[in-house]
């Protein structure tokens, strides 16, 4: 059965208008949604909020487009290796495809395993005129484009690292929110009573997992872990200065067995009321907010990090959704990564919690605002970290390996080795594996 | 002198093989192969090809997605100076050590308690081998609720005698024998089920003769139950040895290798640099050198079941 465009727009209309306050349209009839109605497409998307919102709203792309997407959700690290072999085979089973841009990016550019998209940026046949470039935050598009400037994915979602407090532990001690990494740190030890179980932070100590914490300290001293030359910053001053604050976050204040922690136990801690804050994502508020999953509902501050000595900033990491170069339908799959960080889809990923739109036209709509399920102050913490976001780990090839080799290190500093000797044996460590990933 | 009856005589039948009985042999061998090449091409292509790749690839710098160039032993010299590997070998070696070690007592304590006679005694086997039919990463994701600094119940319950809270899986002292914990709780009772067997296949009259004589309980143990036992406890070693050895899932749930690198096993190692790194060549060395390892303690295990003479002891052929 075909539908009209009208019948179709009203539709489209009528079902946003249930979502969005305000009677926005979801999708222009400038573009022949239609056109490529019989295709079928693969997705290849990662168990998340994005993931599954795709899929539990695939229907409605189905009746947009006539498009049949039949996509697989896959957990995130099992995702991450079966999207490279995959692509790496040169025949992936997939047309769409799910990327972490703060790991992938770099490895995707330079396999050339990504469409290049700028094209049918340009085409209004194709493309909402809604949807530009300049719609998407800047770090949202450097993580999208290649070093030649090619649009290579869409952006669709982005994590800012933010800090999770819990008012009613700060006012039982008098506390405010921390303006400083100095006072973050002593707030911390004052708001410590391990005799009752309460400690003053929380924060992934776990391999791999604390570099993205690491990566956001690092900001504060307004470095990113490579420099603008390429150049590792890790066993600089500014580098082991971080890590000693890590160092010190983590061990002065932090529950024991943190060396362990992944963000997973850090959220059980803090939604059980041990923790009086928690320095990671976005993306994992929701639990908190939820009376069967946490016992601090209606307690919960969040805030931007704090200024660290030299600077303010939010360690930013993203998703991005793009189509494979060998994809033989790349128009239609183009709709639905069109369609994923549409408007109406964007809306929804931030309206329950489950991720922040790239696109400033979502974020900055005062309709899509106030249909959002969080706490005002969540809103705002994304709001602000968007301010001074920036990426959280280097982006270059061997990221596992970074991750790996620095977080080691760090996770000795826990058990009371010397940040600086940790941070430059690491550094060293991971060198000549770096300059080998750029000269192949 | 000697004289070669075979030359001689031919073959059994003592007198030389006749032309057609010797054709016939050949036929009949000839016989046996369609038989046998299904078997052998299943075979070939699912152990002697990817061995063969493996081996292709560990003396190549390929990375999914990069480079792929023959480097010769480049990927050995370099397993040689990785720190983190010798620490893998370690860590693999003390958890196998242990992962066997603790099963073969406890089930072994098992077993005896289990053979005796007493009320419920079927249903309290049932129960025992209840972990032995768990999902590995269903017990993984218990087990590390358990063992949760703050909210774990084994701090929980260390709190109630008087004991400090410790750090378990989330500690680097601590991990691999917390780790060697869940494995001897989920492996005890398949040596217990192993020794079992053994037990019932023990006769009555030894221990007969033995009371007769006098003898106590530790004299029957030391001198029947034990010598009879031990190719039972020969075949539940080796069986817990490779399963240890090639120990992941577990492993993988509940710490992947942390923290930092304190349980970070071969396998594990392995698995980080093919998967996560995508560094292919690189862990196809370190998959043939685990190879090569696993062979050699399999080996060392044979030469020891050759040398006690275990089979013989409990009067098997």
């Amino acid at each position: 059965m075909s539908i009209s465009r009208r019948r179709f727009m009203q539709g489209s209309v009528a079902g946003a208008a249930g979502l969005l306050t305000g009677a926005v349209p979801a999708f222009s009839a400038n573009v022949d949604w239609r056109r490529y109605a019989g295709t079928k497409l693969e997705a290849n998307l990662i168990k998340s909020p994005r993931g599954e919102l795709l899929q539990k709203y695939a229907k409605e792309f189905f009746d947009l487009t006539g498009i049949e997407v039949a996509s697989e959700v896959i957990p995130e690290q099992q995702q991450r290796q079966k999207a490279v072999i995959e692509l790496g085979s040169g025949k992936p089973n997939f047309d769409i495809v799910h990327l972490s841009y703060h790991v992938q990016k770099r490895q995707f550019d330079k396999a050339g395993w990504l469409a290049d998209i700028s094209g049918f940026m340009k085409d209004p046949t194709l493309t909402d005129a809604s949807l530009t470039e300049s719609d998407f935050s800047k770090v949202g598009l450097d993580y999208a484009k290649n070093q030649a400037g090619e649009l290579r994915s869409l952006p669709w979602s982005v994590d800012y690292f933010i800090v999770y407090w819990n008012k009613e532990l700060f006012a039982k001690k008098g506390l405010s929110f921390p303006t400083s990494f100095d006072e973050l740190a002593s707030h911390a030890e004052a708001l410590t009573d391990a005799k009752a179980g309460i400690y003053g932070i929380v924060g992934r100590g776990l391999k791999n997992a604390n570099v993205a914490l690491y990566g956001h300290l690092l900001l504060g001293y307004d470095v990113e872990a490579l420099d603008k030359s390429g150049r590792l910053t890790t066993d600089t001053p500014e580098g082991i200065a971080a890590a000693t604050y890590y160092q010190r976050l983590l061990t002065k204040s932090a529950p024991p067995g943190v060396a362990g922690f992944n963000w997973a136990e850090c959220q059980s801690a803090f939604v059980q009321g041990r923790a009086a804050m928690w320095i990671d994502g976005v993306g994992f508020a929701p639990p908190l907010e939820d009376p069967e999953k946490s016992r601090v509902v209606g307690k919960v501050g969040y805030s931007v990090m704090p200024k660290g000595p030299k600077a303010q900033g939010s360690a930013t990491y993203g998703d991005g959704i793009g189509i494979a170069a060998t994809s033989k339908n790349k128009e239609a799959a183009y709709l639905y990564c069109q369609w994923a960080v549409s408007k109406l889809m964007g809306a929804r990923l931030l309206q329950t919690g489950g991720g922040v739109p790239f696109r400033n036209s979502i974020l900055n709509d005062a309709e899509v605002r106030k249909g959002v399920k969080m706490p005002g102050d969540w809103v705002d913490a994304v709001s602000g970290s968007g301010k001074v976001g920036r990426p959280g780990l280097p982006v270059i090839i061997p990221v596992a390996e970074f991750r790996d080799i620095i977080g080691i290190a760090l996770t000795n500093t826990l058990s009371g080795a010397d940040p600086a000797a940790e941070m430059k044996k690491a550094t060293e460590q991971f060198k000549p594996i770096l300059e080998k990933s750029e000269k192949a | 002198m000697t004289i070669d009856l075979h030359a001689e005589f031919g073959s059994a039948a003592g007198r030389p093989a006749l032309p057609k009985e010797r054709s016939h042999k050949r036929l009949r061998s000839r016989r046996f192969w369609p038989f046998l090449v299904p078997a052998l091409i299943v075979l070939t292509a699912i152990t002697v090809v990817p061995w063969a790749f493996t081996l292709w690839m560990s003396v190549r710098e390929f990375t999914v997605g990069g480079t792929n160039e023959f480097v010769g032993l480049a990927n050995y010299a370099r397993l040689l100076v990785d720190a983190r590997f010798s620490e893998a070998i370690w860590h693999t070696l003390f958890y196998t050590f242990l992962s066997v070690l603790l099963p073969l007592i406890f089930g072994t304590l098992a077993a005896l308690v289990l053979h005796r006679e007493f009320p419920l005694r079927g249903l309290v086997r049932g129960i025992f081998v209840l972990p032995m039919m768990a999902t590995p990463v269903a017990i993984a994701l218990v087990w590390t609720m358990m063992f949760h600094p703050q909210l774990g119940v084994l701090n929980y319950l260390l709190s109630l005698v008087g004991i400090e809270p410790q750090g378990w899986v989330f500690h680097p002292a601590t991990v691999i024998p917390s780790l060697i914990l869940v494995e001897t709780w989920q492996w005890t009772p398949l040596v217990a089920l192993i020794v079992l067997g053994g037990l019932a296949v023990i006769p009555r009259e030894p221990y007969e003769s033995a009371e007769i004589d006098g003898a106590g309980a530790w004299m029957k143990f030391r001198y029947i139950t034990w010598p009879m036992i031990l190719p039972f406890l020969m075949i539940a070693v080796i069986i817990r040895m490779i399963d240890a050895l090639k120990s992941f899932d577990i492993i993988y749930a509940i710490t992947q290798g942390g923290p930092g690198t304190a349980s970070e096993t071969i396998n594990i190692y392995l698995y980080s640099v093919a998967f996560s790194y995508y560094n292919i060549g690189y862990g196809s060395a370190i998959a043939v050198v685990f190879f090569v390892l696993v062979v050699a303690i399999s080996l060392a295990m044979l030469v020891l079941r050759q040398k006690l003479h275990w089979n013989e002891m409990a009067g098997a052929p």
